[in-house]
């Protein structure tokens, strides 16, 4: 018989050879947690983070824009459900995950806890919070558990869009009137902050994180991403007109990357602990949408049902 | 020799971790145990995988040819869809 210690040995060596895990593979229990930890609250922040964008479908200022809004919001959709699913090869139930979140046990990203009050906040959201989001599902296309990998990979092909649409609606903005300018760079002064802080704690503040570099879930530490995801902004906002929503921004030479400003780690806990701006209106409404549809679900369980009794007549 | 008893099995491979399972092909077999030996010796001879599935064929449910346009139309009239519909300005390198 395989004793536990070989097992773990097994498993630690795949991980080194830079195998994937896939399910069904013995892995330690506390991989298994911090990865469904992890997932779910990716899966989450995909389907809570419909609700700032939603907020703006019915007011956008082209049928264009409409279109491009409803078919983002709707790849978000579809995001949060190959998440769910690839956390449900865990081992875990859908309906867990979604008691999780409506009870606040589970995270999602920090960042769908602001609001969006200006049509610019939607292109700043496509721009920022997205082009965060791509950064840090780049480097977790090579996550060592296969499907999340896999679903990142698609993921990411899918997203390919949402960012630029994002710097489009800016850019319309940044080069459109005074008044329009304003708009554009109020918004990137308000989302700038909080989509640095979408890299989570300080390396040496991170909970979760050694473990997690460890087994390879994680492949770059927040730090280092933020890191990444600041030095391929700059130039962009650079393009667009705007001022740097950070006076401490400025290249340095030597380290090969921008230096910018400490953020506000007061704030960063204080949205995560559940007092942003949204969090009450964003659970709730998830909460309403979710028992609103309850009828759906009644309707589907009771097709299932009369579809297994015709299949058990049929035998 | 009749076949008629046996069912007939779909192959999918994983030809390495991390990658998906990708169908190979089909065989004939009396149980998926069986089917899941076949496919062992018939499509994986030459270290093509690491996992193999079986799945009895009458157990898939697939679309139609005739039905395509509703499933898998490649939706022409929604480019913006694609990143390429998006035209950057020029001085914005990698987006």
């Amino acid at each position: 018989m395989t004793t536990e210690a070989e097992h773990l040995a097994e498993f630690e060596a795949k991980i080194a050879a830079e195998q994937k895990i896939e399910p069904g593979d013995w892995m330690p229990e506390a991989y298994r947690k911090n990865l469904i930890r992890q997932m779910a609250q990716h899966a989450h922040s995909e389907v809570i983070g419909m609700q700032p964008e939603g907020n703006w479908i019915s007011r956008a200022p082209t049928l264009r824009r409409k279109l491009i809004l409803l078919a983002k919001v709707q790849d978000e959709c579809g995001h949060g459900l190959y998440l769910y699913s690839a956390t449900e090869t865990l081992g875990v139930e859908r309906s867990q995950l979604i008691e999780d979140l409506q009870n606040g046990t589970a995270k999602y990203a920090s960042i769908f806890n602001y609001p969006t009050l200006s049509w610019a906040d939607i292109g700043a959201v496509g721009w920022l919070v997205d082009g965060a989001a791509i950064v840090n599902q780049i480097s977790l296309q090579r996550t060592s558990y296969g499907p999340y990998s896999r679903a990142m990979v698609r993921i990411c092909k899918e997203e390919s869009f949402h960012q630029r649409q994002g710097y489009e609606i800016m850019y319309a903005l940044a080069k459109g009137t005074p008044e329009q300018k304003a708009m554009a760079q109020d918004a990137l002064n308000r989302f700038w902050w909080p989509s640095l802080m979408m890299f989570g704690p300080k390396d040496g503040d991170s909970a979760h994180s050694s473990k997690s570099m460890a087994w390879k879930i994680k492949r770059q530490s927040n730090d280092e991403l933020r890191q990444k995801f600041i030095d391929q902004t700059v130039p962009q906002i650079e393009v667009l007109g705007l001022d740097y929503p950070d006076p401490e921004i400025r290249w340095n030479e030597a380290r090969g990357h921008y230096d910018s400003g400490e953020l506000d780690w007061d704030e960063f806990y204080r949205v995560i602990k559940g007092n942003g701006p949204c969090n009450y209106q964003r659970i709730k409404h998830h909460k309403a949408a979710h028992d609103e549809g309850e009828w759906v679900r009644e309707a589907v369980r009771s097709y299932r049902k009369k579809y297994l009794t015709s299949q058990d007549e049929a035998a | 020799m009749s076949q008629e008893k046996l069912a007939t099995y779909e192959v999918f491979v994983r030809s390495a971790r991390g990658l998906d399972h990708i169908h190979v092909g089909s065989l004939h077999a009396e149980s998926p145990e069986h089917a899941l030996m076949y496919a062992r010796d018939v499509y994986t001879r030459r270290s093509e995988g690491v996992s193999i599935w079986v799945v009895e064929q009458s157990n898939i449910t697939a679309s139609n040819e005739t039905d395509l346009d509703s499933f898998v139309a490649p939706m022409e009239d929604k480019d913006y869809r694609h990143a390429t519909h998006y035209v950057l300005p020029d001085d914005v390198k990698n987006m």
